[in-house]
């Protein structure tokens, strides 16, 4: 060949030389998407809030090689799959829905987008890409259910309900049965305010019932208004899904805190390492998914104690939330002596237990 | 029981005077003859701004002017499209609510989760010592004073005063007035800014004292209700503050009843206030002959001076 003709086929591999690196180094600079789907603002300073925490530790852990992106409040309905679908087409790989109420727009989205993974928030149907997972919020419900019951003096401690799906009622009931082990006189009444976040409307429920007698204010809702009316009026509660002392320095005992980031990060290598799988992950105490903040100084020592002993019983498997004798509210025993519902019968809960006020609608 | 009947009582009282604000300024800028359909977006915007002064200058007072003066603006707003442009009302009012509820999300993204105090109640020397109706009627803050003297002032002002009598003149018949010489855009504007400002004290109610806090959308569609509170008061301040205490009522005793075990389903309850005012509203316009007596004439009709 003649001299030009050589450098024109230098010319030629060493163009595809660096073409093919450049395509090589694009490729490995294509950042993992995940999503996120929230139900309330992030600065809720509860449920929202701990997920975002979340999402910062699994930005925070993989750096550059991830891409986060969230969209706060979408309401649970039509407008949930139209969210979840542009995440899915937008190229992202997988995606957090933060709620129980994004279920069925999850699963729709899920079978259009076969390669994408997703993870539904205290849900319970399943596909080959979508998993769920929870916390055992009800184990946390138990700790504080037996501060509540050394500490009330009415005997009438009140619960803030959102909707009346099993995992309020779970917590309900665990939260009473702890009360009652301590003290078999006090009684749960359950105002429901069909809403995962509306300060408003958790404000106005807790003022109804302390006005009714409560002196203990708990809440499976959003918003730290139920913890503000208490610091108000002078009565004590506990924070839901974070502590919200900020609002309310006197009236919180302790909180029920969702701790998501060691899961998040955990799923988000799987994710990208290919291993990821379709599961079920309900963690607890003992996996740090649910844990507490600092007991505020109001709390005696007994009653710490106390509580200590119910929480460390739960991480050994010596305490179990719903472990018989149960009571059902007409007073008839339901589960006998030292036998414990299985996670079936938790997951479907429908039905009060003694010492919770009203009837389930 | 007793206690608990006051309590109850109180907080009814707090229920309802975000609704009073809001519903006492829509009623003058109807009786002027302007529909302001953008009740909701001005007492989110005045929510918003309120909070976001109390929460970087601590002053109360501030916060309260900073309410009024947002509600204001969005009025002006509101104002200039549909009396000086004579865009459409009932449109440009839907427009500015969402608007309000859009821009009041965006200002307050980084007031969320930031506690507030909320207003101090007031103690006032003699009256807030009497035995039932000193706590009931004098030991709230300045803003539940504010709505009491505001209906007040409002009665007086529309029934006795002139100025009141020339604005009932131009919500009858614009046309008239105009011919008498009466400054027809002038008085609404005057009566739109006044009811965006109360509309915007009652935002500020909300997120300063009802719940100290700043939460999207946290006026939850009281802005309508009061809306409705304005066509059941049959525009008559009085009757507006027994419509506003039987919704704001309403709303508190279905929480009580829910807490006293009432086996009714609790999202029926929470359906309560809403059915309610729309039973009442339809028993009242059964009798067409008041409500032709008591509407402003001209309600909703775009003003052109013919001279």
């Amino acid at each position: 060949m003649s001299i030009s003709a050589y450098l024109k086929q230098a010319g030629r591999v060493f163009g595809a030389a660096v073409l093919s690196a450049a395509a090589l180094s694009a490729q490995a600079a294509d950042p993992f998407k995940v999503g996120f789907v929230y139900v309330g603002p992030v600065g809720d300073h509860g449920w929202t809030y701990r997920h975002d925490l979340g999402r910062q530790a699994v930005q925070n852990e993989f750096g550059a090689d991830v891409e986060t992106t969230f969209v706060e409040s979408v309401p649970e309905g039509a407008d949930a799959e139209r969210v979840v679908r542009k995440l899915a087409s937008s190229g992202h790989d997988l995606i957090f829905t933060t709620s129980f109420g994004f279920m069925n727009p999850t699963l729709k989205v899920a079978k259009d987008f076969p390669d994408v993974k997703f993870e539904h928030a205290t849900g319970y149907k399943r596909a080959d890409n979508v998993s769920t997972y929870g916390a055992r919020f009800y184990e946390g419900r138990a700790v504080i259910g037996t501060i509540a019951g050394m500490m009330t003096k009415t005997n009438t401690v009140g619960y803030i309900g959102s909707f009346p799906i099993p995992e309020v009622v779970r917590g309900i009931n665990a939260f009473t049965i702890a009360m009652r082990k301590v003290n078999p006189d006090a009684e749960v009444k359950v105002v429901w305010v069909n809403s995962w976040y509306d300060p408003g409307k958790e404000a106005d429920a807790a003022k109804a019932l302390i006005d009714q007698g409560a002196d203990i204010i708990t809440q499976h809702t959003d918003s730290p208004a139920p913890l503000q009316v208490a610091e108000e009026r002078g009565v004590l509660g506990f924070g839901q899904a974070s502590d919200m002392s900020a609002f309310a320095p006197a009236a919180q005992l302790t909180s029920i805190i969702d701790n998501w980031d060691q899961y998040y990060v955990d799923r988000a290598r799987a994710a990208m390492e290919g291993s990821w799988e379709s599961m079920d992950t309900w963690g607890g105490i003992d996996t740090g998914m649910v844990s507490f903040p600092e007991y505020s100084a109001d709390v005696p020592d007994d009653v710490k104690a106390a509580a200590e002993v119910v929480r460390e019983g739960i991480i050994d498997g010596s305490f179990h939330p719903f472990q018989g004798p149960i009571m059902n509210q007409a007073g008839e025993e339901i589960l006998a002596e030292g036998e414990v519902y299985d996670d079936k019968t938790l997951l479907g809960m429908d039905f009060y237990v003694q010492g919770v006020q009203g009837e389930l609608p | 029981m007793n206690e608990t009947l006051m309590l109850t009582v109180l907080t009814i009282i707090t229920a309802a005077t975000p609704l009073v604000y809001a519903a006492i300024g829509e009623l003058v800028v109807e009786r002027s003859g302007v529909l302001n359909l953008g009740v909701e977006g001005m007492m989110l915007a005045g929510a918003v701004c309120s909070f976001a002064v109390a929460h970087h200058t601590g002053s109360a007072t501030l916060a309260i002017l900073a309410g009024l003066l947002a509600g204001m603006l969005l009025a002006s707003i509101f104002a200039f499209l549909t009396l000086s442009l004579q865009s459409s009302q009932v449109a440009t009012g839907l427009a500015l609510t969402i608007f309000g509820i859009g821009l009041s999300a965006l200002l307050g993204q980084s007031l969320v989760g930031i506690a507030f105090a909320g207003l101090p109640s007031l103690h006032i020397p003699w009256l807030s010592d009497l035995p039932v109706v000193g706590r009931l009627l004098f030991s709230h803050d300045v803003l539940v004073y504010g709505s009491f003297a505001i209906v007040l002032l409002v009665s007086w002002f529309l029934n006795r005063s002139r100025a009141g009598l020339v604005l009932r003149a131009v919500g009858d018949s614009h046309d008239a007035a105009h011919a008498l010489g009466i400054k027809v855009i002038r008085v609404r504007y005057l009566a739109t800014l006044f009811g965006g400002g109360c509309a915007g004290l009652g935002g500020a109610y909300l997120s300063l004292v009802y719940t100290p806090m700043w939460a999207e959308n946290m006026s939850a569609g009281r802005g309508w209700i009061a809306l409705a509170l304005v066509v059941f008061a049959v525009w008559q301040p009085g009757r507006l503050l027994l419509g506003a205490y039987l919704f704001g009522g309403i709303s508190i005793l279905q929480l009580h009843g829910q807490a006293l075990g009432i086996n009714v389903p609790s999202q029926l309850m929470s359906m309560l206030p809403y059915l309610t005012t729309i039973l009442v509203l339809v028993l009242i316009s059964r009798d067409r002959g008041r409500i032709r007596r008591n509407a402003p004439a001209s309600i909703g009709q775009s003003f052109y001076p013919t001279s």
